[in-house]
C-alpha cells in the first residue's frame, strides 16, 4: 500500500513528441484512481512511465516514501494489468498466476498456496489447468487480475483493463473489479478512454489532454463542473451543450435570446464579454408552452435512449440537446421551450474554455 | 467445370459441350498422370534398385530380393563413419544456428537500431556468397590460416555462417508477431532479460525455432561443396561427400551401394519433415511478406 507522487513529469520521445508536459499528480494511499482522455494524450504513457516501462526525460515518480525514478519496473512493486493482458499462452492458469512469485523465488508450496488462494477468490478454482486460449475474455482478464494480486504489490496498474470485453461482459466486469480494488485496498491507477467507466469505477479522475492534466477531481465534480470546455466535451454519455453567447448585463445572449446568468457569477463577468454557455442535456427541462426565462426551438430529430431520449432542437440555428421521459417525446417540427435547471448553467471563458465560478 | 460450361451456354448442343467437357477432363488427368511419373520415377528407383541383387538404371520390380547391398555397405571401410560425421555437422551447425538465430532475432526485433531491415537485407544478400562457390577459395584460405582444414569446426563454423542470416530474418520475423505486452509483463513483476528469453519468448517462439532447427539440419545434411573442399581426410568426410567414391574396380558406378546407401541417407531428412510437420505444421511466418 503507498501513495504516488509525481512532480514534473516530462516525456519526450525520439522525434520531440512530448507525451507528457510537466505534470504533477499526487494519488493517495488506497485510492482508486482514473486517468482518462482521448486516444494520445498521453494516459498509457504516464501509467507506463509509473511501472518503469518508460524513463521520463525530467521529473520524478515517488511510490510510498521511495524515489523510484531511476528503479527498473521489477524493483518498483507493483503489478500492472495490459489491455491484452499478456497472459504466457504456454503456462496455464496456475503457472501463470505463480509466475511472479517463481521470478521472487518463492517456495514451491507457498506458491501453489497463494495461486490457489487468489484462484479460489477470483472464481478461477475450476480453471486452474486450462490455457489462455482455452478461455474466455472475462476468465482471461480475471486471470490477469489474479496474477496482479497473487504478487502483493503496494499499486496496481491497470492499462484499459475493461476495453477487450464486450459490452455486456463489461459491466459486470467493471463491478467486480471495484468490488476486488475495495477488497484488497490497494492503490489503483487505471487507464481508460471511456468516460462511463471512469465515473462509475474511480475514487478521483484526473482528465488528460496533451501531455497535460485538465482536471482533477471526484466524479462528481467533474461530471458536474467540468473545468474546462475539453473536459465538458469529454464528460458525460450525451455530449454538454456548449452554445457560444455574450454577457448583456445580468443576462447572457444566446442564440439571439436571453438567459439568466447565475447572480454569483455577475461581478465576474463584463459587459460584453465572449463567453460559451454550458448545459447538460439531462438539466434541461423541455416544454411545450412558453416557460419563464426559456430557449424556443423547433424539434429537429429525436433519438431513443430506452428509458429516455435525446430531443435536439434547433434555436436559431443552434442545436441544443436536451433529454426527456419516454413516451414524452414532442413531434418533429413542433415549436418547444428549454428551460435550464437552477444552478446547472456553466459559463466558460471563450477565450481559454476556463470555467468562471464564484 | 462441366457444369460451369453448360451454364455459361446453355441453348448450344448441350450434347457436343458435354463431350468437349469430357474430352477436356481426360487430357487434364493425362498430363497431370505424366508429371506425376515424371516426378515419381527416380523415388521409384531410390526405392526398388537397393533390393535388387543387379541394379541398373531401369525402375522395374527386382527380380530376386536381396539386402546385399545393405550388407555392402556395413563392409565400406567409410560409408558408416560417413553418416555419423554427416550428423555430427548437421547436430553441430543446427544447435551454433538456432542459439546464434534466436539471440540475434530477439535483439534486432526488440532494439531500435537504426538502418536494422537494410542490415538484414544486406546480410542475406551476402550470405549465399559465403557458402557460394566464388568466396571458396577465401573461405578455405581464412579456415587454412585458422588451421582448421580437415575438422569438422571448420566446416560447422563456414555453414553456420552461411545459414545464419536467412535463419535470423526468417526468426526476427517469427519473434515480431510475438507481442511486446508479455515481455513487459514478465519485467514489470521483475524478470531479468535472460529469464525472460528463457521463460516467455523462447518457448513461445518454439515453432519458429523448431522450423530454423529442421531447415539447418536438412540444409547441412545435403551441402556438398563446402565440406568437400574443406574435408580431404574420408575418415572425416560426411555421406554427401562420400557417395561419389563409390565406384567399382572396373571404375563404373556401384549402383547397388550407391542406391542403397542413398536411400539409408534420405531416411533421417523424411522423418525430420514428418515430425516438423506432425508436431509444428510449419507455419513459415512470413519472411517473404513485405
Amino acid at each position: 500500500m503507498a501513495a504516488i507522487a509525481l512532480t514534473a513529469l516530462t516525456k519526450e520521445f525520439p522525434g520531440g513528441v512530448r507525451a507528457l508536459d510537466a505534470l504533477d499528480l499526487s494519488i493517495t494511499d488506497g485510492e482508486f484512481f482514473a486517468l482518462l482522455g482521448p486516444s494520445g494524450c498521453g494516459k498509457t504513457t504516464l501509467l507506463r512511465t509509473i511501472a518503469g516501462l518508460e524513463s521520463p526525460t525530467a521529473g520524478t515518480v515517488h511510490i510510498g516514501a521511495r524515489e523510484v525514478t531511476a528503479l527498473p519496473p521489477g524493483a518498483r512493486n507493483v503489478a500492472m494489468v495490459f489491455q491484452d493482458y499478456a497472459l504466457f499462452p504456454h503456462m496455464n492458469v496456475q503457472e501463470n498466476i505463480e509466475y511472479p512469485l517463481r521470478i521472487r523465488r518463492t517456495p514451491r508450496h507457498e506458491r501453489a498456496q497463494r495461486s490457489a488462494q487468489v484462484g479460489t477468490e477470483l472464481g478461477l478454482a475450476k480453471l486452474m489447468g486450462r490455457r489462455p486460449a482455452e478461455l474466455s475474455g472475462g476468465q482471461q482478464q480475471r486471470v490477469a487480475l489474479a496474477r496482479a494480486v497473487a504478487c502483493r504489490p503496494h499499486v496496481f496498474l491497470f492499462d484499459e483493463p475493461l476495453s477487450n470485453l464486450d459490452a455486456r461482459l463489461r459491466l459486470e466486469a467493471r463491478t467486480f473489479l471495484k468490488r476486488l480494488q475495495r477488497e484488497v485496498g490497494v492503490t489503483t491507477v487505471f487507464v481508460t478512454h471511456d468516460q462511463a467507466e471512469a465515473l462509475a469505477l474511480a475514487d478521483r479522475i484526473a482528465v488528460m489532454e496533451a501531455g497535460k492534466i485538465r482536471q482533477v477531481g471526484t466524479p462528481r465534480e467533474v461530471f458536474g463542473r467540468p473545468a474546462t470546455t475539453f473536459v465538458a466535451n469529454f464528460i458525460g454519455s450525451t455530449p454538454m451543450n456548449l452554445v457560444p453567447g455574450d454577457v448583456r448585463g445580468s443576462g447572457v445572449t444566446v442564440a439571439g435570446q436571453r438567459l439568466d446568468l447565475p447572480p454569483a457569477l455577475a461581478d465576474r463577468l463584463h459587459d460584453g464579454e465572449k463567453v460559451v454557455v454550458g448545459v447538460r442535456p439531462e438539466y434541461l427541462t423541455l416544454s411545450a408552452a412558453p416557460d419563464g426565462a426559456a430557449l424556443s426551438g423547433q424539434v429537429s430529430i429525436v433519438e431513443h435512449l430506452g428509458t429516455s431520449s435525446l430531443v435536439t432542437v434547433e434555436v436559431d440555428g443552434e442545436l441544443i440537446g436536451a433529454t426527456v421521459p419516454e413516451e414524452d417525446e414532442p413531434p418533429a417540427g413542433a415549436t418547444v421551450w428549454l428551460r435550464p435547471q437552477e444552478g446547472r448553467v456553466l459559463i466558460y471563458r471563450a477565450s481559454d474554455g476556463t470555467l468562471v465560478s464564484a | 467445370m462441366s457444369r460451369l460450361t453448360t451454364v455459361d451456354t446453355p441453348a448450344v448442343a448441350p450434347g457436343r459441350e458435354a463431350a468437349l467437357a469430357v474430352v477436356r477432363r481426360i487430357l487434364f488427368y493425362v498430363l497431370v498422370g505424366l508429371g506425376t511419373v515424371f516426378f515419381a520415377l527416380p523415388m521409384l528407383w531410390l526405392l526398388s534398385a537397393p533390393l535388387d541383387d543387379t541394379p541398373t538404371y531401369a525402375v522395374r520390380l527386382p527380380d530376386a530380393l536381396t539386402l546385399d547391398n545393405f550388407a555392402e555397405i556395413s563392409r565400406n571401410r567409410y560409408a558408416v563413419s560417413s553418416l555419423v560425421n554427416s550428423t555430427v555437422l548437421a547436430v553441430g551447425t543446427m544447435v551454433l544456428v538456432v542459439v546464434a538465430a534466436a539471440l540475434a532475432a530477439y535483439a534486432l526485433s526488440r532494439a531500435r537500431v537504426p538502418g536494422r531491415d537494410a542490415l538484414l537485407y544486406l546480410l542475406l544478400l551476402l550470405s549465399s556468397v559465403v557458402t557460394g562457390t566464388a568466396a571458396m577459395v577465401p573461405v578455405y584460405l581464412l579456415i587454412y590460416s585458422l588451421k582448421l582444414i580437415d575438422t569438422h569446426v571448420g566446416v560447422v563454423l563456414v555453414l553456420t555462417g552461411g545459414l545464419l542470416p536467412a535463419a535470423i530474418f526468417l526468426l526476427k520475423d517469427f519473434i515480431d508477431t510475438i507481442p511486446r505486452s508479455y515481455e513487459e509483463s514478465a519485467r514489470v513483476f521483475g524478470a531479468s532479460p535472460l529469464q525472460i528469453l528463457r521463460h516467455i519468448v523462447v518457448p513461445v517462439a518454439r515453432p519458429g525455432l523448431a522450423t530454423i532447427g529442421v531447415w539447418t539440419l536438412v540444409q547441412v545434411w545435403g551441402s556438398f561443396l563446402t565440406p568437400f573442399i574443406l574435408l580431404s581426410n574420408p575418415d572425416k568426410q560426411p555421406a554427401a561427400v562420400l557417395v561419389r567414391t563409390f565406384y567399382t574396380e572396373g571404375g563404373s558406378p556401384d549402383l547397388g551401394l550407391i542406391t542403397a546407401f542413398s536411400l539409408l541417407y534420405s531416411v533421417p531428412v523424411v522423418l525430420m519433415y514428418l515430425l516438423a510437420w506432425s508436431r509444428y505444421g510449419f507455419r513459415f511466418h512470413g519472411g517473404i511478406k513485405s
